[in-house]
């Protein structure tokens, strides 16, 4: 279970909530409203203020880069630092288990990140997030740059990961993708803050 | 000393060629005839200073005196190399950081070479020491620069490249070992290029200064390859030692990027000389 509690992400309302285990948390909000900030904090990216526990051990316990293996930032436009995508995880079984999911192959991690789609760089580095199993998933607008098919796949394997007792946080401008994953919301605002317990409009 | 001395007419005459700049400049309305004669003024009254302070602190052979015009040289070395960073450090430990490794990487270079591959008598004989620690610490500056430049550049350029790797939980220090062999491959660019072409292309300063004080050129050439070597070890020790350093100032005991307690405004393109 991840329980947040006085989160204090500069800009935003202090937080506090809990997703448990299997579950999906949607994060909603306006453009600007603090969503990635909070993701961020969460991965303890940015300084923030506040306890955030996961299975009873709170992040300051632990040393920021254990922290990160568990509680896994995926943002909507990954960054590279290697020519090719193959050069950025090991292979491995789960890695091609996680390249067929999502429709890509070989090829792909083979060819120059800069030549390949955009859509096909959001996939891989959904896998790129995914590839070492992490816990926590706090996935910024996986499918924006994805067609409905390839977005459907996403959603499969979002899907996936919740059955295999992964946390999801996923903020998302798609409602009826948030309607289709999310057990619950979280609403951010600029100035205040609501939570509605698995309140589809 | 077998040197021919130099008059106050040679000078003179040799100023004479600075007249050409000075033509130069008014022809193509550069305005530089200020500057070109601020700076020569300059120029002469530094070195006529040092030439006098060198000839007394060498009559003297006290470690105290030596000691002290090689705190002033570090001083003023630390200093030059906080004006040729263009992103201005923030807090004092990054403006410590380069004198820190300055200090170390120089000062451990200097007393190698003067004591135990020279070894004068007395050791601190500041005949030996501070010409050596002038040189190292000229050199040490340029390398260390040019680590602290690359690497803090980098970090800036390819700053989301960096949070998306931190992300995925390495080490400050293995997320930054890209960053950090590219800063130290350029901070040893110059060290390479010198010694390739030392001799070949140019006379080194400090051989061609031998040379013409009536030294033999076979002792010139061997001072010149040790000076070397000092140098190389020198720079290497401060450019590594600067560039891991930095890597902890841009970074926080979470291993979190944190450019932002690191860069400041940038300086004009032009401030600098």
């Amino acid at each position: 279970m991840l329980r947040v509690d006085y989160l204090a992400v500069p800009g935003l309302p202090t937080l506090s909530f809990e997703v448990a285990t299997g579950e999906c948390l949607a994060v909603e909000g306006p453009s600007g409203s603090g969503k990635t900030r909070m993701l961020r904090a969460l991965a303890d990216l940015d300084p923030a203020d506040g306890y955030v526990h996961l299975d009873g051990v709170e992040r300051g316990e632990i040393k920021g880069p254990q922290w990160r293996r568990h509680v896994r930032y995926a943002s909507a436009e990954p960054a590279w630092w290697a020519p090719t995508g193959g050069e950025h995880f090991p292979k491995s079984a789960r890695l091609d288990r996680l390249l067929s999911a999502l429709a890509l192959d070989e090829g792909h991690l083979s060819r120059p990140i800069a030549e390949l789609s955009t859509g096909e760089r959001q996939r891989l580095g959904l896998i790129r997030a995914l590839v070492d199993e992490p816990r926590v998933l706090l996935l910024d607008e996986p499918t924006s740059a994805l067609d409905t098919t390839s977005a459907a796949m996403v959603e499969e394997l979002i899907k996936y990961q919740l059955l295999a007792e992964r946390i999801v946080l996923l903020v998302s401008h798609d409602v009826a993708q948030i309607e289709r994953l999310a057990h619950a919301r979280l609403q951010l605002a600029a100035t205040t803050f609501r939570r509605s317990e698995g309140a589809a409009a | 000393m077998n040197t021919i001395p130099l008059s106050a007419v040679d000078l003179v005459l040799a100023a004479a060629l600075l007249i050409v700049n000075g033509i130069i400049s008014l022809v193509f309305g550069l305005r530089l005839e200020r500057s070109l004669a601020i700076a020569a003024i300059r120029m002469v009254v530094q070195l006529s200073v040092v030439g006098y302070v060198l000839k007394f602190v060498f009559e003297q052979t006290s470690p105290v005196w030596t000691a002290l015009v090689a705190l002033v040289m570090v001083l003023v070395a630390g200093i030059e190399l906080i004006q040729r960073r263009e992103r201005r450090p923030r807090g004092w430990l990054a403006y410590g950081l380069g004198n820190a490794t300055l200090l170390l990487a120089g000062g451990l270079a200097t007393l190698y070479a003067a004591t135990i591959v020279i070894g004068p008598s007395p050791w601190y004989a500041p005949r030996y020491v501070l010409p050596i620690l002038g040189m190292v610490l000229g050199n040490t500056l340029t390398s260390i620069s040019l680590a602290l430049q690359t690497l803090n550049e980098g970090a800036e350029r390819e700053r989301g490249a960096m949070e998306a790797r931190i992300g995925l939980g390495p080490t400050r220090l293995q997320a930054f070992s890209g960053l950090l062999r590219q800063s130290l491959r350029t901070a040893t660019t110059p060290l390479l290029n010198s010694m390739a072409v030392a001799g070949v292309v140019t006379l080194p300063g400090m051989m061609a200064g031998q040379i013409l004080a009536g030294a033999d050129p076979n002792e010139a050439a061997k001072y010149q390859i040790m000076i070397l070597f000092v140098l190389a070890g020198a720079s290497g020790l401060g450019a590594f030692a600067a560039a891991l350093g930095s890597v902890f100032l841009m970074t926080d005991a979470r291993h979190r990027l944190r450019l932002d307690r690191q860069a400041g405004a940038r300086r004009g393109a032009n401030q600098n000389s």
